[in-house]
């Protein structure tokens, strides 16, 4: 069984697989993945499954492989097989009827430290018309998004274009290699009030005013010509006419 | 518009100031013209104008009339919410109010009353505290010792009530009532067999102290009162007895009275007694009696004067309808009279004289209250009172009275009757009802607001095209008919206004009945729908608060989950506007639907469906049927799909429209939110699934957006004339986590934004150091969520925006399935100088209106804080194109001003929730804000651009006019004479 399905995988022609980091973007197409299925390079593998079925009761199939890598950074690798042609013909039935194309993923942590724990019961599921699938040419974004602890809490899968026209997908070549980008999502982690920054916008503003000499004086040291001018004029006009004012008070 | 009058303002304001002009007065500047624009203070001519305010105790569990002097109105009452109050025994109306804290801490566990003072145990025995009943002010407060309360005894003294004893498991202590200080304490003997349960002291310097060991012997206990010295301890046989609180009274001059239902007998033992060791039984047969199997026989008995003994009457309820007053003398039990059925009977005494108020059936809608003299059991003359049942409420479950001495020295009284619903009915002779108070309403689960029926004119105006066209004539002819109709209200509208005008205005008073509501020109008085705890359904009228209609539903499970469902509104003349409420058991989860008219609080003739499975969710769909009411779709645990109503019209829908509904679950104890899409055969199949493991983080609330809703615009106009795009996506589900690692440091909240179609994780993020209780608003493109910051210990706001980006994916048409580009997410944090109760979001008919939240605030008021202050966009540095955008410059703390309160000083205590309702009006929104109280105002959060001021000078607009109209036609006269003279020249 082992040598047919190696065989197989070797017959297999390059299957498409998108390589993204989650920092970088980097892609890598084109990548060969012949026996990638079981490998373990520093990390580990989970399966991907999907089910398409004109019925739309769901039988799951390996899809792929997704890969992670140890360390730091969530690195993670899809290694995948192309469609046969059985499938290619039951993707557009099923795109005909407007099916629906599922995926699944185990409950795994990715956690390094977690790995004997990694594996739990029940999978993740999520799905995207078929259609759509098809329309794209099997062109197709898969993120697993993790909670604060690693372990993968969904998945979801979107076609780019997601739309469903109606075109009539003629090309058979079209539909035989996904490419595919993969990427994982943790959360990230929500700002709390900035309080010093704004302190320390504060603080310059305070400084700034400081240096402004002009903006030091006071009301009175700004304005003293002015204030003494008024008074001066004041009391020149007021003592021009107290005298007669006074005097008829006094009569 | 409002928010281009705040940017032009802006604008010209920079415009007159110096480019190099400093960005703290930019600051100063924003924050001043954003408050001129936000201001939403009431004056004070406005106030009642719009708004009232209602407010409650709950159910009663102690009421006290003030017997002191005849003159007094006072009725005090404590009750189940923990709050103690003064009523006006002749309104209803509050005297004065003191809510104490919600759970055991606040519990009310006792209230005695001795003249002026009325003393109260609080919190399972943990305070000992003495109100002041005319003023309700606190004259002094002891902390008692721990342990957990048993009973209180006011202890009097020769004729003087002087002390108060409190009994508690393993200690009885005296207070001073004057000061409250502790004269004594003494521990209890065997505290940790015996259960001591009651205290009673007879005015002869003993206090007696009376504890159980079930099944076994009572333990009775004689203190001193001057040292607490034990003068006596003895123990009786009882095997028959478990409780004593619940079987047995204290009559006479210090006699034991008990009642054992399986022995159906009485017993009875002197408290003082040296020689007797056993309790005396005597049968009930002997008197003629018998008890209802399975029912608990209750004594009733009463102590006029805590300084001197019981009296030697006593009731006996036999079964729930059956009472008898009975006397001991001389050792024999002997009946004085048989009431039977009764429903409850009450003691009550004025001066030197006892009676006994005895509720009986007359017939299926009334029941008569009489009066009976104490000790002999005669009937008083003329002492009937008639209390009609309400037919949509509950049974009479209480029954306090108020005895009084008349001139004539005959005994008056008055009764207040509780109810099952939880009315307070205060009634006197002959029937009269003086006041009623609707408790039910302190315990608001739920609401909906329903616009209200057009008028008769209005129907026929709209009638006309609900109805299949026929030809062209009778169309026209139908037409003018219903023109002239209009004509003819317009006239009698303007007759009455005339009719009106030459009245005195006091005596025009617009009484509001059930069959005067109509919609009035804005829309602005609907209909409240209020659903409460105990089953009680009310609709209230928004513009006054007058109970139009209530209905209380029987057999309610105290703990039951409601969801109340508007499925069909009024706008769908002649079909009457259908609410749904869907009961849910919280144990078992079984629900049942009751379907009612939201106007007239009838319930209705539709047959609903039977749900024999637990109901995990409801879906109201836009799918309407041929009656115009919207498809309700019931999800039970086998993910069997019930729909409501289900005709052939609405299953042809369904499945038309199958493979589009998609409807979630969330199971919050396995961490699991799935998706499922709706078969043609209404069946479902699961779709996607989403599993946030519940060891880490454990899920505490999801929300959707509110289905009325609309978004005015589509995105935002920024500095440099770009849009950005709103992510306006219907389906979106905000859901909140909370850790379950509660360490400060490692304590967090999660959000995750959730698309409910493909379960596609939107957005996820986590609040560090954070910890609930989490409130939060989901609307449009943003949610606001509150948490508390462990590490700083103080609240906190924060704000997520969703931007699909500078240009739209598909701008026709928003479809979950066909939206591949994540949005993007902004997100920003502040700092909120108060705890909060809870939060909501201004709602406005068509969306214009900017956004304001409504913080209700524990300490009662409501915040109407405006949405601009929550924008994750608001810069750290300001800039010209965030000036131009009318951006506030970022500041870490939200700033709470009085004038932002609008119930002003009417607090609304312990707001539990507030519902917000679009008017008729763009700028108006209807709030309600209930908890204990409940408040109803409306706000206008960009001011009442569309309506002229209540202090509008309509005298000098129309006199310019006019001034200007006459002014042009001499002008005109004076030139033509003019030409005239000319060309005669």
């Amino acid at each position: 069984m082992a040598m047919i399905r190696v065989l197989s995988l070797i017959l297999s022609v390059l299957s498409t697989v998108t390589l993204l980091w989650t920092q970088s973007g980097e892609c890598n197409n084109g990548r060969r993945s012949g026996d990638a299925v079981d490998t373990d390079f520093s990390g580990f593998s989970v399966p991907l499954e999907h089910s398409f079925e004109v019925d739309d009761v769901p039988r799951f199939r390996l899809r792929g492989a997704l890969q992670f890598r140890g360390g730091r950074e969530n690195g993670v690798y899809l290694s995948q097989n192309q469609l046969s042609e059985k499938d290619r013909n039951t993707l557009k039935d099923v795109a005909a009827v407007d099916g629906l194309y599922r995926i699944r993923v185990p409950r795994v942590s990715l956690q390094m430290d977690r790995q004997t724990e990694r594996q739990s019961e029940g999978y993740l599921t999520t799905f995207v018309r078929a259609c759509s699938l098809v329309e794209s040419h099997l062109s197709d974004v898969i993120t697993l998004h993790t909670d604060v602890s690693g372990y993968v809490i969904g998945v979801s899968i979107v076609t780019i274009p997601g739309s469903c026209r109606g075109i009539e997908v003629e090309d058979e070549v079209d539909l035989e290699v996904f490419n595919t980008t993969v990427s994982v999502v943790s959360p990230v982690t929500a700002p709390p009030p900035e309080t010093a920054p704004y302190i320390e916008r504060m603080e310059q503003e305070m400084e700034k005013k400081g240096k402004n000499p002009q903006e030091q004086k006071s009301f009175f040291a700004k304005y003293w010509y002015l204030i003494l001018g008024g008074a001066v004029f004041l009391m020149a006009t007021s003592s021009a006419q107290t005298p007669p004012g006074g005097a008829r008070e006094q009569s | 518009m409002p928010g281009w009058l705040f940017g032009s303002l802006t604008a010209e304001h920079c415009g007159s100031c110096s480019s190099a002009a400093m960005a703290w007065l930019v600051v100063r500047l924003a924050i001043s013209v954003s408050l001129l624009y936000t201001a939403s203070a009431v004056f004070e001519d406005q106030v009642g104008k719009f708004d009232w305010r209602q407010q409650f105790i709950g159910k009663v569990r102690f009421a006290l009339f003030d017997t002191q002097s005849q003159a007094s109105k006072k009725l005090l009452v404590a009750t189940d919410k923990n709050v103690f109050a003064s009523l006006n025994s002749r309104t209803g109306d509050l005297f004065w109010r003191h809510v104490d804290k919600t759970g055991p801490e606040g519990h009310i566990d006792t209230l005695l009353m001795y003249g002026q003072d009325a003393v109260v145990v609080v919190g399972n025995g943990r305070l000992l505290r003495s109100w002041e009943t005319t003023v309700g002010g606190l004259k002094w407060e002891t902390v008692l010792d721990t342990g957990s309360f048993q009973a209180a005894a006011l202890v009097g003294v020769q004729d003087h009530v002087k002390y108060v004893a409190v009994l508690k498991k393993s200690s009885i202590s005296l207070h001073d009532l004057s000061s409250g200080s502790q004269i004594w304490v003494e521990n209890l003997p065997d505290s940790d067999t015996v259960q001591y349960q009651t205290i009673y002291s007879g005015g002869n310097g003993l206090v007696f102290v009376l504890g159980v060991v079930p099944n076994s012997h009572i333990v009775i206990v004689e203190y001193k009162i001057e040292d607490g010295e034990i003068m006596n301890k003895k123990s009786v046989e009882a095997a028959w007895m478990s409780s004593l609180e619940t079987s047995c009274t204290i009559i006479s001059s210090g006699i034991l009275l008990c009642a054992d239902q399986i022995t159906q007998s009485l017993y009875t033992l002197p408290l003082q007694s040296a020689e007797q060791t056993e309790m005396r039984q005597i049968h009930l047969q002997t008197l003629d009696l018998e008890v209802a199997s399975g029912f608990q026989p209750v004594l009733t008995s009463t102590q006029p004067n805590p300084a001197q003994p019981p009296l030697s009457e006593f009731f006996l309820q036999l079964s729930p309808d059956h009472h008898i007053l009975l006397q001991l003398k001389d050792n024999l039990i002997a009946p004085l009279r048989d009431f039977n059925p009764s429903y409850l009977a009450a003691f009550a005494t004025s001066g030197e004289r006892t009676v006994a108020a005895v509720m009986s059936p007359k017939n299926d809608t009334a029941c008569s209250i009489n009066l009976f003299s104490a000790d002999t059991g005669r009937r008083h003359l003329d002492t009937t009172i008639i209390y009609h049942m309400d037919p949509n409420g509950g049974k009479p479950n209480r029954l306090y009275v108020h005895a009084f001495l008349k001139k004539d020295d005959s005994v008056g009284y008055r009764v207040m009757v509780q109810t099952e619903d939880l009315t307070l009915t205060f009634l006197q002779q002959p029937g009269r009802v003086v006041w009623m108070r609707e408790e039910a309403l302190a315990d608001v689960v739920t609401m909906e607001m329903v616009d209200l029926p057009f008028t008769g004119t209005q129907a026929e105006l709209e009638g006309e095209f609900g109805k299949k066209a026929d030809g062209l004539l009778p169309m026209v002819l139908k037409r003018l008919s219903s023109q002239f109709i209009l004509l003819q209200a317009w006239l009698a509208h303007l007759w009455k206004l005339f009719y009106d005008a030459r009245k005195p205005r006091s005596s025009v008073k617009n009484e509001i009945t059930i069959d005067t509501l109509s919609r009035d020109e804005f829309n602005l008085q609907k209909m409240m729908v209020m659903v409460t705890a105990s089953g009680k359904l009310f609709g209230i009228d928004s513009k006054s608060g007058t109970i139009l209609w209530k209905q209380y539903l029987e057999n309610i499970q105290p703990n039951s989950v409601f969801k109340l469902i508007v499925q069909r509104t009024t706008a769908h003349f002649p079909h009457p506007p259908q609410c749904t409420l869907l009961i849910k058991d919280k144990d078992t989860g079984l629900g049942s639907l009751y379907v009612f008219n939201p106007i007239f609080g009838k319930k209705s003739q539709i047959g609903v469906p039977a749900l024999p499975r637990p109901i995990l969710q409801t879906l109201l769909l836009p799918v309407i049927d041929q009656d115009y009411a919207k498809v309700l779709l019931l999800i039970d645990d086998q993910y069997k799909v019930t729909a409501f109503p289900s005709t052939k019209n609405v299953l042809q829908q369904l499945q038309d429209t199958a493979s589009s509904i998609f409807f979630y679950l969330v199971d919050s104890s396995q961490g699991k939110l799935s998706g499922f899409r709706l078969r043609k055969d209404l069946s479902t199949e699961l779709i996607w699934e989403v599993v946030i493991p519940a060891e880490v983080q454990k899920i505490v609330a999801v929300k959707g957006k509110r289905a009325n809703e609309h978004v005015h615009s589509q995105g935002r106009v920024m500095g440099d004339r770009s849009v950005l795009y709103k992510y306006l996506n219907p389906n979106l589900l905000a859901v909140i986590t909370e850790s379950t690692d509660t360490h400060q440091e490692r304590s967090f909240v999660g959000i995750f934004l959730i698309d409910g179609v493909t379960g596609r994780i939107v957005h996820e993020a986590v609040q560090r150091k954070a910890r609930g209780p989490v409130h939060f608003v989901h609307s449009e493109n943003w949610v606001v969520y509150v948490y508390w910051n462990s590490k700083f210990r103080r609240n906190e706001f924060s704000v997520l925006e969703l931007f699909e980006g500078a240009e739209l994916y598909n701008s026709t048409v928003f479809s979950s399935l066909d939206r591949p580009h994540p949005p993007q997410v902004l997100q920003q944090s502040y700092i909120f100088p108060a705890p909060i109760s809870t939060l909501e979001a201004t709602l406005t008919e068509k969306g214009i209106t900017s956004r304001h939240l409504l913080v209700g605030l524990p300490s009662g008021n409501i915040l109407s804080l405006p949405k601009m202050f929550l924008d994750p966009r608001r810069p750290e540095v300001v800039s010209e194109q965030s000036r131009e955008e009318n951006l506030i410059p970022y500041a870490p703390e939200m700033p709470i001003r009085e004038e932002w309160f609008i119930n002003y000083n009417q607090t609304v205590s312990r707001v539990r929730g507030i519902y917000t309702a679009p008017s008729g009006l763009e700028s108006t929104c209807l709030v309600v804000a209930y908890g204990l109280d409940i408040y109803q105002t409306r706000v206008f959060p960009s001011k009442q651009f569309d309506v002229l001021k209540d202090d509008y000078d309509y005298v000098l607009i129309s006199s310019v006019l006019f001034g200007l109209f006459f002014a042009t036609m001499i002008s005109k006269r004076l030139a033509e004479v003019k030409l005239l003279n000319r060309a005669w020249r």
